[in-house]
């Protein structure tokens, strides 16, 4: 039997068409379909439904240094309001989860995990709890996301909120609804100006239908958010990076706090960061026609395996064929040429830079008053 | 006019003597969403009855194409893979994707007609 956000039976009315993800009966798609919905989110502004992810509350005395224990970034030093992407480690350096973990007060963080990692990464993180930290898992809140150039605009004209000047990647706390406290989060998955809205579930319903009844803003489905975050590089949990990936493996060395020596796995961790990987992730494009999917081979001119991609697909801004996946280290250059067999035909393609199409969101800094 | 049956499979197959033009369904078409590419066969291709001699990719997914009777391509839609919407036309106005020239006739036998297959979709949803 398949889970259900609070806001399905409005996705029903709007006739989308729904299928299962992470256990949830989601919508994929509505009515003017995934390359429809994506280019309304490039250009306008799109609304999602992202409620079956996992929003937890970590608390107390030291809950920064335990962070710095789950993950390898650097939390004790974070301003207030400043969100993080960073992963969950196991013991041996691999991925339990990527999530965006956000710094509410000194002792208090508000983490966002992958619905299919829910139940595993509540498990881990109360297993390694210390006693003096309290751990909330906020299942009574829904998660929008809203997309897209006017966003900003959009939020104020329903809500009255004024983000103005809320940074990139920070979390501002608001009223809305009559009353009620949300988290606006300016970040995202789509590399668009953006927020996430964490809303009491008892007003879901009336928060989806307050923005849905602005003129400019329409429904996205998993689908588009799917080629959204492959056009941005964003890796997919449970396809491009797992519990095997390393961090540093995936090209995130990025998050690795300058100061976090202390996490679960450091020692892979440190080690790989130091002295490189036998195989990175890396974006790869096709140079001829053709779609490459999840699964399929990367081969060297000689036919050679080098490698595979963990994601690919079509992207409707650029309207090729484009991935990524892992390779020898010493092939992941920009502009190396490759090949990926899709049944059986060696498709010539290259190694690419990530983000594939420009990203748009704000600066990180704060703003000039 | 050529004489038109289905498959199972969501294709549509234009009979005309002993060659058949395959093309897929409205109702594949709305299944698959999207449609971003079509990986044509080459002429001359041998097919076995069932085997698939076309690929349809959709922006979530790659469907293969079937070919309900055995034979030889003959001839492919090269216009298709440079405008796609053709895919959506029917057999007279160059929506096919290959035409098969078929060995054994009594093959198509077994296919839906229209009605049925209506009736097979209408209990599908």
């Amino acid at each position: 039997m398949l889970k259900t956000t609070p806001l399905h039976d409005a996705h029903k009315g709007l006739s989308a068409k729904m299928g299962a993800f992470a256990g949830y009966d989601m919508p994929l798609y509505y009515k003017e379909g995934v390359i429809a919905e994506h280019e309304w989110v490039r250009s306008h502004t799109g609304l999602f439904d992202v409620s079956h992810m996992g929003q937890v509350i970590i608390e107390g005395p030291g809950a920064a240094e335990f962070l710095e224990r789950l993950t390898p970034s650097s939390f004790q030093k974070k301003k207030h309001g400043r969100a993080q992407y960073t992963v969950l480690t196991n013991e041996q350096g691999g991925i339990i989860d990527d999530l965006i973990i956000t710094r509410l007060s000194e002792d208090k963080f508000f983490a966002v995990i992958n619905a299919g990692c829910k139940e595993k990464d509540i498990e881990w993180i109360q297993k390694n709890l210390p006693d003096d930290l309290k751990f909330t898992h906020m299942y009574d809140y829904a998660l929008l996301a809203l997309q897209g150039a006017w966003a900003e605009r959009i939020l104020h004209e329903t809500f009255q909120i004024n983000a103005h000047d809320l940074p990139y990647m920070h979390l501002m706390e608001a009223e809305a609804l009559y009353g009620s406290k949300i988290f606006v989060s300016r970040l995202g998955y789509t590399g668009e100006d953006g927020f996430e809205l964490s809303i009491p579930v008892s007003k879901a319903v009336d928060a989806w239908d307050a923005l849905m009844d602005h003129p400019e803003v329409k429904p996205v489905g998993l689908a588009a958010r799917d080629s959204l975050r492959l056009e941005m590089g964003y890796p997919l949990y449970g396809h491009d990076i797992d519990s095997e990936t390393s961090p540093v493996e995936a090209d995130l060395s990025w998050i690795i706090g300058k100061t976090n020596t202390g996490f679960m796995g450091a020692e892979r961790v440190l080690r790989e960061k130091e002295q490189g990987t036998a195989r990175k992730r890396v974006g790869v494009k096709l140079l001829d026609r053709g779609i490459a999917r999840e699964g399929a081979e990367i081969r060297g001119s000689d036919d050679k395996k080098i490698g595979g991609l963990t994601s690919g697909g079509f992207s409707p801004v650029l309207k090729e064929s484009i991935g990524q996946g892992y390779i020898e280290s010493s092939l992941a250059n920009m502009g190396e040429k490759i090949f990926v067999n899709v049944r059986g035909r060696n498709i010539p393609a290259e190694v690419t830079a990530m983000p594939f199409v420009p990203a748009k969101t704000k600066s990180m800094k704060k703003r000039a008053a | 006019m050529a004489e038109l049956k289905y498959t199972e499979d969501h294709e549509w197959v234009a009979v005309d003597g002993d060659v058949v033009s395959i093309g897929i369904t409205g109702y594949a078409q709305e299944a698959l969403g999207d449609l971003v590419f079509v990986e044509l066969p080459e002429v001359g291709k041998k097919v076995g009855k069932g085997d698939d001699f076309a690929v349809v990719e959709s922006v979530k997914t790659a469907a293969e194409v079937y070919s309900p009777v055995a034979g030889e391509v003959v001839e492919v839609n090269v216009a298709m893979a440079d405008d796609l919407e053709l895919i959506k036309k029917p057999a007279n106005e160059n929506g096919w994707i290959a035409r098969i020239k078929i060995e054994d006739p009594s093959e198509l036998e077994g296919l839906m007609d229209e009605s049925k297959y209506k009736e097979f979709t209408d209990g599908l949803d």
